[in-house]
């Protein structure tokens, strides 16, 4: 099966390849995994005090298709608000990605990662609130 | 000649179990492959011959689905009334995605560890073993059957999916390593 350039490029030269402190309150990972194929993902995002995401890293064990998908979906990420951030759709990365039906399930697998990122961030700051006043 | 409303265990004349003997699942396969090969009905009209493949298949679709512990597990889960839709599942206990990670990148450094031999059999060993353990998770959930216990079953079945798939690789790089 081919790659599409896009898939390609970004699997040649993936952006955003890393990992953030996952014990900062202002950092939120989001890990999932896809039965299907045995890929894992995980996308860290970093965020303001504006609620705006100033840096989004992945590591991403999977085929092309996977990590283009994650690596296209930090760069999607930067610079949107958590709630702009989450309407991103997997369909949005499959068609950007020109991805073939076989390799949906790995856009689907960027979205959730994409939205436990954002709940993990979210439910720190809940606690945050809760917790008494140092 | 071949029954296909006959679940695969049936058609086998196996018992309906996690356990298969497998001996056994060989030489009626290889009984029921002689009795409908499409070889068989060369002489016969077409559409004699379609059916006979269409049987042969079958046969071939239950043997590969009970020879292996994954497949078959799937396949009694189905028996049970639970379809694994494994295409859309993907939220995964934190605990064990965090393991495959570390997994993961455990084998990601094999070809730069000092004996990258000896790192492949022993990350081999320990996926196997943990794939010898959710096999036992998955029979004693089975066994006992209850809604919420064939719901743990189907979580094991799909962690077993990604050890599955590990051991493969694993198994790729150790016969990447000897023709270094």
């Amino acid at each position: 099966m081919a790659y599409s350039e896009k898939v390609i490029d970004h699997y040649e030269n993936p952006r955003n390849v890393g990992k953030l402190d996952q014990d900062s309150q202002s950092v939120g990972t989001g890990m999932v995994g896809a039965p299907a194929c045995g890929d894992v993902m995980r996308l860290q995002i970093q965020v303001n005090d504006e609620g705006v995401i100033e840096d989004a890293r992945f590591k991403t064990y999977g085929c092309g298709s996977a990590i283009a998908s994650s690596s296209l979906a930090t760069e999607w990420m930067k610079g949107k608000t958590l709630d702009e951030a989450a309407t991103i759709k997997n369909t949005d990365i499959a068609e950007e990605l020109a991805l073939p039906p076989v390799k949906i399930h790995c856009s689907v697998l960027a979205e959730d990662a994409i939205k436990a990122a954002i709940d993990d961030y979210r439910a720190k700051q809940k606690h945050d609130d809760a917790a008494p006043a140092a | 000649m071949v029954d296909l409303t006959k679940n695969y265990f049936e058609l086998f004349e196996l018992p309906l179990s996690c356990q298969v003997d497998l001996q056994r699942l060989s030489s009626q396969y290889r009984a029921l492959q002689r009795a409908v090969h499409p070889d068989r009905f060369a002489g016969d009209d077409e559409r004699q011959q379609r059916i006979s493949i269409q049987y042969a298949s079958h046969v071939n679709e239950a043997f590969n689905t009970l020879k292996q512990p994954l497949p078959r597990a799937i396949y009694l889960l189905k028996l049970a009334g639970r379809d694994v839709d494994i295409e859309r599942n993907t939220i995964m206990d934190p605990g064990f995605l965090m393991e495959q990670m570390e997994l993961r990148e455990a084998v990601a450094d094999i070809r730069s560890a000092s004996n990258p031999e000896q790192e492949v059999e022993r990350l081999a060993s320990q996926v196997d073993a943990d794939i010898l353990r959710y096999l036992q998770q998955f029979e004693g959930f089975w066994v006992s059957a209850t809604e919420q216990d064939l719901e743990q079953a189907e979580t094991v079945v799909r962690k077993m999916l990604f050890m599955v798939k590990l051991a493969a690789e694993l198994e790729q790089l150790e016969s990447e390593l000897l023709d270094d």
